[in-house]
């Protein structure tokens, strides 16, 4: 169980030469994930890892079958172009590691993907892994137990501190998916919350949040109207990140009155959210909740 | 990146939009010269920072000797802590209505939005806060574009009348091209005067252009990083994302969210970050090594504090860094480090030879930095 990938997913590896590509590739491959095929075009023909490697999604798709999902390591100049390949090559899920894509090609892929019915997670995501089954990310897998509790984030580094948190004190993890940090990704956390709240094997969900944008905002005021849910526990980056200035991701600055840390700590306790005030909090905070 | 007000109106006069008449003054003498070409005009400090107009930025003249002493006034002040170095002299507008127009991405629909609104000149922060039902939202579809009955949702928005509709079309459409044209995340007219003339003009402009798009626009490109302090720039010469803070506890982390939590870690344990600094992902140690020599030249930080999770990045390269950076490093200073993750044994080995401890909890490592800090 878990969300979007699971032991059955078979993934294709876009940009799969590249030191990237290939370096994740193998720990993927260690940890279980079904990685069919990779892509990069003009090294068709060869292997890494042992994976086949072909110029074009189609044919990677005509000799290994149908792929369920991809993940994108391409360079940002090149990453929109492999987006649309995926997409057209009816893949359905997609992961979006590359950062430093331009927004505005940002904003037309993800459109695009929603319009096909494609998921788009990221960019500038560490990715998603269902704990046991299958990675499709950059994430050091050890830090991540098997467990009950779904997080959704909108950092790398610093998922990996809440995940260890929860290990010391019992807790591990469903599924793990990283938002990404640019102002425009294709998932929020609103969608991911639908489908932990689906999963049987999650039965609590880690928010971790950061400055800039409504999405914690956006994510309060729906679980607030909600009915059926499960139980939420969050923390949010930033307090003492100045206004107007971008705090590392391209989506972490407060600007136009939007975005600032004390709106969405506000936001969050009024619909019943705890929020925690460090990682090391989050345990103790689900303690309260669940145990 | 943010261009100046006169930069903005460069391109939008380039693109049709009415801007006043005006030119950028270095010095007193030169905007008597402007001023005496313009008539009554207005004198607006030139500064990459909100709040302007509150902080006594923008004057009106009614002679060039005016002008002249008001230029004299403003270059070389400081307004919100940013030095001014020119302004921008205009033709006084006689404005019957100001109001707020812009074309930004919006996070929610991922799409590009016009928001509108008659109470213009008012900064959009405050308008958001306090009449979020006064702003009109009009969301384009990325492969559509700006169709035409946008502007008529505007104008109506606005209150304007039906005879000024080309130009308020013919503004949008450019605003849109602009968007397109320079990977805009915010083209901004606010305010947007409807004149006594009953002329749409735009009285102020705000350009911001996508940092990840900066390549694309090698003529912009060369100007980042201009408005940027001296430990600003020299950490973003060293391809660190970096924030220059107020407090005494430099920091040094990888990952933009772990470094964030770091500084609020600080806070919450009742000490004060001095900066935000993300080595990023897998940064070899001549990079942590530049990292930490650039904090132990800052004058403010007490103390430093590296905290590290290494997933790509490897701890034996971050001490090798640290260690290095000592050795080099002309000014001492106390450094707590926190490291975790990929190769942390050989990495604590390094720098327990050095004398340094390693902290594994992050909450202790934290604790630990603010004592140091208070004892200085």
């Amino acid at each position: 169980m878990g969300i979007l990938v699971n032991s059955n997913t078979k993934v294709i590896v876009q940009g799969i030469t590249g030191r990237e590509g290939s370096f994740h590739a193998k720990l993927m491959l260690d940890y279980g994930t079904k990685v069919i095929a990779g892509t990069s075009p003009g090294k068709g023909g060869s292997y890494v890892h042992g994976v086949p490697v072909y110029n074009t999604i189609r044919e990677a798709i005509e000799e290994q079958g149908q792929a369920d999902a991809s993940i994108v390591f391409v360079p940002a100049k090149f990453a929109p172009d492999a987006v649309y390949e995926a997409i057209d090559g009816n893949i359905k899920l997609l992961v979006v590691i590359t950062e430093g894509i331009p927004l505005h090609e940002e904003v037309k892929f993800v459109n695009y993907a929603r319009k096909h019915g494609v998921v788009i997670i990221g960019p500038n995501t560490p990715g998603i892994m269902t704990v046991g089954e299958c990675k499709l990310g950059i994430m050091p897998a050890h830090v991540f137990k098997k467990g009950n509790v779904g997080i959704v984030s909108r950092s790398g580094t610093l998922t990996y501190e809440v995940a260890r948190e929860l290990s010391k004190k019992g807790y591990g993890v469903s599924t793990v998916i990283g938002l990404g940090g640019d102002p425009v990704t294709g998932l929020d956390f609103i969608d991911v919350a639908e489908l932990f709240f689906k999963d049987k094997e999650t039965s609590a969900i880690v928010l971790i949040g950061e400055i800039g944008g409504d999405a914690e905002e956006r994510f309060a005021k729906y679980y607030y109207e909600i009915s059926s849910k499960k139980p939420v526990v969050a923390y949010v980056a930033g307090r003492t990140a100045p206004p107007g200035k971008r705090m590392g991701h391209a989506g972490a600055i407060i600007s136009m009155g939007v975005g600032d840390y004390d709106s969405k700590r506000k936001s969050l306790v009024d619909a019943g959210i705890p929020v925690a005030e460090t990682p090391s909090q989050i345990p103790k905070l689900l303690d309260s909740l669940l145990r | 990146m943010r261009l100046y007000e006169y930069e903005a109106k460069e391109i939008a006069s380039r693109y049709g939009i009415p801007v006043p008449r005006g030119k950028i003054a270095r010095s007193p003498d030169e905007a008597f010269a402007i001023a005496s070409e313009l008539g009554s005009s207005v004198v607006k400090a030139q500064v990459l920072v909100g709040g302007r107009g509150l902080a006594g930025g923008v004057k009106i003249a009614s002679t060039p000797g005016e002008a002249r002493e008001i230029a004299s006034k403003l270059i070389g002040s400081n307004i919100r802590g940013v030095k001014v170095d020119f302004v921008l002299i205009e033709e006084k507008i006689c404005v019957s209505k100001e109001l707020y127009l812009s074309l930004t991405v919006d996070r929610a629909t991922r799409k590009p939005v016009f928001l509108a609104s008659e109470m213009g000149g008012v900064e959009i922060e405050e308008l958001a806060r306090k009449y979020p039902s006064r702003i009109q939202r009009i969301y384009v579809d990325p492969e559509v574009g700006y169709s035409e009955y946008m502007s008529r949702v505007v104008l109506s928005a606005l209150k304007l009348p039906w005879g000024i509709i080309g130009e308020l079309s013919s503004i949008m459409r450019a605003m849109y091209k602009i968007m397109v044209d320079y990977d805009a995340e915010l083209v901004e007219f606010n305010p947007l005067a409807y004149t006594c003339e009953g002329k749409l003009i735009a009285l102020d402009a705000k350009l911001i252009i996508d940092d990840n798009s900066l390549h694309r626009h090698p003529d912009l490109q060369e100007r980042y990083g201009r408005e940027l302090s001296g430990f600003e720039r020299k950490a973003r010469e060293l391809g660190f994302s970096y924030v220059e803070l107020d407090g005494d506890i430099g920091v040094i982390s990888n990952g933009a969210g772990l470094t964030m939590a770091t500084m609020d870690s600080i806070f919450f344990y009742g000490g004060s970050p001095a900066n935000f600094l993300d080595i990023g992902g897998g940064a070899s140690r001549d990079k942590v090594k530049e990292a930490v020599k650039l904090m132990l030249s800052h004058p403010r930080p007490r103390v430093l504090l590296v905290n590290i999770f290494g997933g790509i990045t490897r701890c034996d390269e971050v001490a090798l860094g640290i260690v290095e950076a000592l050795k080099e490093a002309s000014s001492r200073k106390p450094i707590v480090v926190r490291m975790l993750g990929t190769n942390e044994e050989e990495g604590r080995k390094i720098l327990m030879e050095h004398g340094i401890d390693v902290y594994i909890e992050m909450d202790k490592a934290v604790q630990a930095a603010v004592d140091l800090s208070r004892r200085g």
